[in-house]
This record gives structure tokens, sequence and C-alpha cells, in this order.
């Protein structure tokens, strides 16, 4: 593949479709939920019962404004709806309401940095709103095909970029990205294994230096982050072999379907992209339209998206490039790190902690952030405990955060007392200890005081013994310099 | 009996009269004229439990202000737990989950809803000839077509089955059935009556219309159900003026009519006599009746047959045999399936408007004919915008002629659909219409007298034509 790269280019635009958390189905009352029992989110609407129309959801308006505005797109003020004809049993209408001329968000870009930390740019061609279609689910012992509408009419924001990504690895993050976004606004879960965020790649490959776009081919069903880049890489390669081989001709535009236990991709019968959809304008419905006041009101309720808060951890908390980049994957670490900041100054260790210790125990018990049984002001006040030198690093993170968790209605220097894990920074105390120590080694200190300083760290180890560890260790290694040398 | 729901309404309150008397006159109309087809289902047992309810309601001083009135609904119109199919096949066996918006607002106010009523399938059709259930007859003429597609509904009405109906019409379905059978037909403005529960033809310009035999009765049921609707998201919530207190006409109107369409060669002699009748009595009332042009006339058959087939054929595709009504016993697959059900369940009338909606809209014609025809309508709603700068009302025929015999058209769909002629003008303009009676022709046949007016004009449209019709 790599001589092939050196002399094709690969083009990909990517179709990104999500699902809507809102509370309510994009034209009627139907919950949204997920998982819930075969045909028990429907009404005569969702059926497509003779009689029955369609009523716009404002929330869901709401949702895709809200990721156009993240994108930086321009909010179509007249929204008109879309009728696109065809015939599939989960589609109970005969067609799918959606939009096609005037999409709610217009351009726009999604940005990311690649491995190497490069900042990538994608350019959006547009953002709309459909429905989502039904499921026909298929069982071992019988031929018939089995219906659940529970997901028809689920609103969907589809998202189409411009063909601007050159290599698996940047639809990869790019996907990534709108997941974060997705996540940030809270729009959708960003669930790629139920489905509630898919996508479909249209790939091409032609020769470097080429100005005109090659065959484009769809590929779908690639339903995790790895998958959609295994597929582009198959698909690619398909593609200049064939070109390699003289057999150009061979590639046409059609849709694939990436099948994940091969790693290949497959030709679907061409008769099914050849659809011609008749869309037009749905009458029943009357364009929606977002007035000034209404996007202002949108506007308001915008959180602060990842790439605000990486430059507020930046500039305002004086965090690295790197630690912003780590605490904004997601919106509930960052707010809790803004959480904790609030009630402790030390920034750096509150990002240590988070990204540590928190992290580390959340993946180990597959918890998110909002179930984390500690608050922001328990896990401050352990920073704190460390700041003012009144536990050690490692006591606090091996002993005083697991028993924090455990009983996390109490507080953590309560359970630094209750378990005797202060630090000992009483000078006479101490003293004794160092005085004990470099009296019990007259031969090592006397190597100390030859050159050796190496055997600091001995001494120190033996005064941590004598503590049990929590000798304060700065008080500790100043008071041992000081004996050694007057030793 | 009673022809007035104003003259019931005082039997009533006097103790002349019960609801159950009136339920059971009609049921018995009903029985005795069975081979008129009128009606798909009869609610006897429980429009006579409703009747003997009222009749307490009547009692008490509690019923609403529709009690005494017993309706009919178009089989277009869903009503919960009834039957519901379009005059087709294809919804063999299939009972509404909910009712229309307009049969809640009936309800309400007590109406007795006394059964389904016969119409072409799909409510496409102009002479009640299209439907699953055979043709309805007129009553005043039983070899003679009732119109349509709202046949059913207009000769309940006409031979006292019930006092009023509710159809539908998307080209004239209600106005010109109600005059060819005598009666009071109105199609008020788009969107001025919810379309939630109503069976979709063609979305942009169906309206539920009322047939009554007077006025007042179609003015009174107006104000109950029109109205805003958050079910349906094109409806206006413009305030309902209360129409039937309204209806003295004290003003002088300047009043237009077509050139084209009075003068049309098509139109029969007894239409055009009666017609120029109407227009000479106006005059000599002291109005002002000037005829005006308008060019686009030829235009608007096409117009309508090409945007009301492209609606069709997407609003019937549900219809697939996947979830309810009818499926092919001999369906081999699912094209197959989707294929035979929709053969056997569609009648031949109906399978060549979705074949023509769905030719208008493919890749290839879209723009021919789709596209072009969203301008000409823009362009003669435009048109008929100018008149009604100059002009109170537009008027003309309803029809060309009077009802036609039975068979007489069947084989000509561009003759049956010349029917239409005068009545879709006001569907694709979204304007309000009504059809009055005006005479009968020398076989005894009605004949009908279309007054349009502006967007929303309802109560001085109702106000002129009870004016006209008395």
């Amino acid at each position: 593949m790599n001589n092939l790269l050196e002399k094709y280019e690969i083009v990909i635009g990517l179709e990104v479709h999500a699902q809507l958390q809102t509370q309510t189905k994009i034209f009627t009352a139907d919950s949204t939920e997920y998982g819930g029992a075969p045909n028990t989110h429907i009404s005569v609407i969702t059926l497509a019962h003779p009689g029955t129309l369609p009523r716009v959801s404002r929330e869901v308006i709401e949702y895709a404004v809200k990721m156009g505005l993240a994108c930086g797109s321009s909010i179509t003020p007249y929204n008109v709806f879309a009728r696109k004809n065809y015939f599939y049993p989960d589609l109970p209408k005969g067609y799918q309401v959606t939009q096609d001329k005037d999409p709610i968000c217009v351009g726009g870009k999604v940005s990311f940095k690649l491995k190497n930390g490069e900042l990538h740019h994608i350019r959006l061609h547009h953002i709309h709103l459909e429905e989502d279609a039904g499921k026909s689910l298929h069982t071992n012992d019988s031929d018939d095909t089995l219906l659940d509408y529970n997901r028809a009419g689920v609103p969907l924001i589809e998202i189409v970029s411009e063909p601007d990504m050159r290599s698996s690895e940047e639809a990869y993050y790019y996907m990534q990205e709108i997941q974060r976004i997705v996540r940030y606004l809270d729009i959708c879960d960003g669930n790629m294994e139920e489905g509630s965020l898919r996508c479909d790649a249209n790939v091409s490959v032609r020769l470097r230096g080429a100005s005109q776009l090659g065959t484009r081919v769809e590929i779908k069903n690639m339903n995790s982050f790895r998958f959609l880049q295994k597929a582009i890489d198959y698909e690619a390669q398909r593609q200049m072999e064939l070109i390699e081989k003289d057999e150009k001709a061979q590639i046409i535009q059609e849709t694939r379907t990436f099948d994940p236990n091969t790693g290949k991709t497959y030709g679907m019968r061409v008769k099914e992209s050849m659809n011609d959809y008749r869309y037009f304008p749905e009458p029943d419905l009357t364009p929606v339209v977002i007035s000034e006041s209404w996007l202002a009101q949108i506007k308001a309720q915008m959180p602060t998206l990842p790439w605000e808060w990486q430059q507020k951890l930046k500039n305002q908390y004086g965090l690295s490039e790197y630690d912003a980049g780590v605490l904004t994957d997601s919106r509930q670490v960052v707010e809790f790190f803004a959480a904790v900041c609030q009630f402790t100054t030390q920034f750096k260790a509150v990002a240590n902690w988070i990204n540590g210790e928190i992290k580390a125990y959340l993946n180990d018990k597959s918890l998110e952030m909002s179930q984390l049984p500690i608050s922001a002001q328990q896990l401050a006040d352990l920073i704190e405990l460390i700041a003012q030198n009144q536990v050690s690093n490692s006591v606090a993170s091996q002993k005083i955060l697991p028993q924090l968790l455990n009983e996390p209605h109490r507080g953590a220097l309560e359970i630094a007392q209750t378990y005797n894990w202060l630090l000992e920074n009483n000078a006479n105390a101490l003293q004794q200890a160092v005085n004990e120590v470099v009296a019990q080694f007259p031969d090592k200190v006397k190597e100390y005081q030859k050159g050796k300083k190496g055997l600091q760290g001995m001494f120190m180890g033996e005064i941590m013994k004598k503590t049990q560890g929590k000798a304060d260790p700065k008080l500790a290694n100043q008071l041992l310099i000081k004996a050694l040398a007057e030793a | 009996m009673y022809s007035a729901f104003r003259d019931i309404r005082q039997a009533l309150f006097e103790n002349r009269l019960t609801c159950v008397d009136l339920v059971k006159y009609y049921l018995q109309n009903i029985e005795n004229q069975a081979d008129l087809n009128v009606f798909l289902s009869v609610y006897a047992e429980e429009a006579l439990a409703q009747a003997h309810l009222i009749d307490q309601k009547i009692q008490n001083q509690t019923a609403g202000r529709l009690a005494g009135m017993v309706i009919g609904l178009k089989d277009v119109i869903c009503y919960q737990n009834h039957p519901l199919q379009g005059g087709s096949k294809i919804l063999n066996g299939f009972v509404s989950q909910f009712s229309a918006t307009v049969v809640e607002r009936l309800l309400a106010e007590d109406a007795i809803i006394i059964g389904r009523q016969n119409c072409d399938e799909f409510a496409m059709g102009s002479s009640n000839e299209n439907s699953a259930f055979g043709v309805v007859r007129n009553a005043a003429d039983k070899n003679r077509v009732p119109g349509g597609s709202s046949g059913g509904s207009a000769v309940a009405v006409q031979a006292n089955m019930c006092l009023a109906s509710l159809g539908s019409d998307t080209g004239g379905s209600v106005r010109q059935p109600a005059a060819f059978c005598g009666l009071v037909g109105l199609k008020p403005t788009y969107s001025r009556i919810s379309r939630y529960g109503l069976v979709a033809y063609a979305s942009s310009f169906d309206c539920i219309g009322i047939i009554t035999q007077n006025v007042e009765d179609n003015a009174l049921l107006l104000e109950i159900i029109a109205g805003g609707d958050a079910f349906d998201s094109t409806v206006s919530f413009r305030a309902v003026p209360k129409y039937s207190q309204s209806l003295n006409f004290s003003q002088k109107p300047k009043i237009a009519y077509l050139r084209e369409a009075v003068e049309s060669a098509g139109l029969s002699e007894a239409v055009r006599v009666h017609t120029r009748q109407k227009l000479d009595f106006l005059r000599q009332a002291g109005y002002v009746v000037e005829a005006v042009d308008f060019p686009l006339i030829k235009y608007i058959l096409p117009t309508y047959y090409i945007l009301t087939t492209a609606e069709a054929s997407s609003n019937l595709a549900r219809f697939d045999g996947v979830r309810y009504g009818y499926r092919s016993p001999q369906a081999q697959d699912l094209r197959n399936m989707y294929v035979r059900s929709r053969q056997e369940g569609f009648g031949a009338e109906v399978q060549r408007r979705i074949m023509l909606g769905t030719f208008v809209l493919s890749a290839d014609y879209y723009d021919a004919y789709y596209t072009k025809a969203q301008k000409v309508r823009r362009l003669i709603q435009e048109a008929t915008n100018e008149i009604f700068k100059k002009y109170d009302f537009l008027v003309m025929p309803t029809t060309p002629r009077t009802a036609f015999e039975i068979g007489a058209l069947t084989g000509d769909p561009i003759q049956m659909y010349l029917e239409d002629l005068f009545t879709v003008q006001a569907n694709l303009v979204g304007k309000p219409a009504i059809s009055i009676p005006n005479g009968v022709d020398e076989k005894g046949l009605p004949i009908g007298f279309q007054i349009m007016a502006d967007s929303f004009q309802e109560a001085d449209l109702l106000a002129f034509a009870n004016y006209l019709a008395q």
C-alpha cells in the first residue's frame, strides 16, 4: 500500500448520522428511548395510519441548530422539509421526511488534531434534519421479517462533509471529533455500536496532483471507529489496485457494504443505489422559521465547547497544551475539573489527579464521571492536604483516595486522621527519628561525609521506615542533611 | 320532515320532537333507500343510544349547540373505533384508532354520527363511480350520478338520510355533488379546518367541506369545526367568526364572473340560462356585476392534475400491505407483495393517478411537469388575487352541466376531468367557495351556482350565499 500511496491520493467525504436524544420523536410525541420492547414507542402517527399528520418538535430544531452553531455553520432561517419517496417495510409512510434544498445548517467546519499534533480542518457541506426508519429483524427459525417501529421517526441530523479527508486516519479523527461535539452539546449519546452515531463514507482515489476526483464509492455499515478506518483502507487499496491493473472501469459509482468479519467491502445491487427518490416539498408541514430571537435563545443555551475549554485551561488555569487536551476529551471531565478548581488553586495537581487516579478508577469500575462517588470539594480537600504538607502524595493516592471512594460520606482529612495517615511534620519528633538513624549507621555516615552522597536515599528510607511513612519528606530531608553534616 | 336545523331545534326544545325519533326517521330513510348505495356503515344502535343521551341533556338544559344535528361522514374521515376505507379495497377491515379533529368537535357539541358514506376511492373522481363499494345513485334520477367524490355524502342529505354531511373537497368534491343534488356545499379556505383525521389525497389542496340543505346549517357547522389544531401544522389559528350569526347581508358587493366560464361552449343550455338569470338578478338588484377575463383558465386543470397526482402518489405510498389493510394472499416476496397488494387493492382511477404522479415527479420529467406546475399555480394564485383586489366575489356555474348518466363518461377520463373545470380553481388558490342551488334543468336536475371569495372571507361568502339562496 505504501508504494501506491506515493502515487495515489485517497479522497474521503463522510456522511454522519447522529440520532438526537430529544424527549420525543421529530413529528410525534412518541418516546425516542433506545432499547424499549419492540413496537412500544409507536402511535398512529409513527405507523402512518390514514389521516395522520406530522408536527415538528421545536426541541429537534434546537438540537440541530446547536450542532450548526458548534461547527460555525450558517443557520437557515426558513426551513422547508421534503419527502424522499421509496418503499421499504421499515418506512411506514412510504417516504422519509427530510430536508432537500434548504438544509438547516450550511457550511462550517470540524477541526481536530492528528496523531502528529497537526491541526486539521474539514469543511462541512451542510447539516440537515430527517427522521429515522424502523428496524427489520430476522429470526433464525423462520423466513419472516419482523418489524420494530420504535426507531421510526427518531430525529436524525445528517452531517455531510466536503471531500476533504485524505486518509482513514483523518476520517477516524474527524469522526471522533464529531462524537465529542455531539456529546458536549448533549444532543446525541454518540454511541456507534448502538447505532446512535452512524456513518457512510464516500471514497475515491486519484493520481497525486490530479485535479479531477475519481469515481466515488459509498461504503455503509461501519459501526465502530476501527471498522471505519479498516473499511476505508480496504476500499482505497481495492480501487488503487484496480487502476494499477488497468481495470479502472471496474470502479463504478455504487454502494458497498463493509463486512467486519472479512474486513472487505462488497457491492450491493446497483438497483438499490439507482433509486429515484422523487423529492418534493412536504405539503403536510409548514416551513419552520427560526427567528432572530429564537436563535439568540439557542445560542444562550450553548455549553462551553472543547476548544473553548482548552483555551480557558491554558490561559486561566495555566495548564499545558497536553493536559488541556486530555482533560477536554469529555465535557463531564472538564466540568469536574472546573468544579474542583473552585475549592483549590492547585490547578496542575487537580489536572494530574483527574487524568491519573480518578480516570484510572473510573476505567477500572467502568463508570462515568457523573458516577464518581466523591464530590469536587472532597477531591479538592485531598489535594489541599497534600499542598499543605499534611499528607504525602503517595499516601494520598494509595491509601486516602481508595478509602475516600469507599467512604464518600467522610472527608479526606477525617479519613487521614482516623487511619493515622497524617504526615509527621512535628520537627522535634522527626529530629529524634533522624538522630536515631544517623546513630544507627556510623559507617555509612562516614562514607557519606567522604562524598558518597547517594547514601542520602538510604537514610531517608530508614527514616520513613521508622515513621511508618508519615514523615514529611521535605522536612525530614532538611533535618537529615543537617544531622549528617554535624555527625 | 325537517330540512333546517333551526326547525329541528325548536321542535326539540318545545318537546314536539325527540332525538330518538329523529334518528329513527333517518334510519328508516336509509333503509328504504338502500338502492342509492349511500352508506357503507350505519351506526344505528350507537346513534340511537347517543340520541337517548342527548334527549336527556335537552331535558337537563345541558345540551350542546349541535344537539339534534344528525350527521354522516364521508369514508375519508376518521372516527375512532369505526371502520375507515376511503372507498377502497386496500383498507379492507381497517378500523380507525383515532377521531379526526372535526369529529371530536362535532361530538363535543352533541352531534350524532349516523354512519359512513360511500365515495370515490380516496376521493378521486367526479361521479362516485370509482368506489370499491359500487356507484352511488342520484336521488333526483337514479340512473344518474350524484357527482363526486363526496357523492354518498350529498345523496344522504338530498334523500333525508341525515341533516348534514362532512365530505372532502380537493378539486370540487363537495361543491360538485352538492350542485348535482341541489344542495349547499362549502369548501372553506385551505387551512381553515384541521385536516387531522382526513385521509390525504393531495395535502396542499385537501379541505374538509360541509354539505347541507341550507346556508345557515352550513355556517353553524363551519363555526364549530373550524380553527386551530395542534395536530395539523398547516391549519390556521385565525379566530373563527360566528358565521351563523352574521348571515344578514347588507352590503353591496362588487361581483365578477369569469367570462370564459359563462361563455364556455362546454356549458349546457340550461346551466348557461340559469347562470345568466342569476347575474341579471344581481344587476337588477343594483350590484356591480362585471365579466373578467381569465386567460389562465386553460392551465387550471393540467396544473391541478399534475400537482394533485404528484402529492397523491406519495400520500398513498403508505398503503403497502405491510402494517394494515389489504395484503395480497398471493404475495411471494417483498416486491411482489407491494405490487400485488397495490394492484389488487387500488382501483383503476387511483392507479392511474399514482402513475401520473410518479411520472411527473420522476427525475427526467420533474422540471417539465412538477416544477412548471408549481410556477403556474403561483401565477393562477396571483391572477386570482388580482380579481379579489377589485371584486368581493367571483361567481360562475359550479359545473358545466347537470348530473350525467351513470357510465356516460367512465371510458373518457379527460372528459370526466373537465367536469372539475370550474371547481378546481378554488383549490389551486386555496380560497373559499360555495355551491348553492340555482334551479333545475328541463329534466328536473339541479343546477349549481358557485361563489368564490377571498381567503378567510367565509363570513361574507356565507352571508351573500344565504341572500342569493333565499
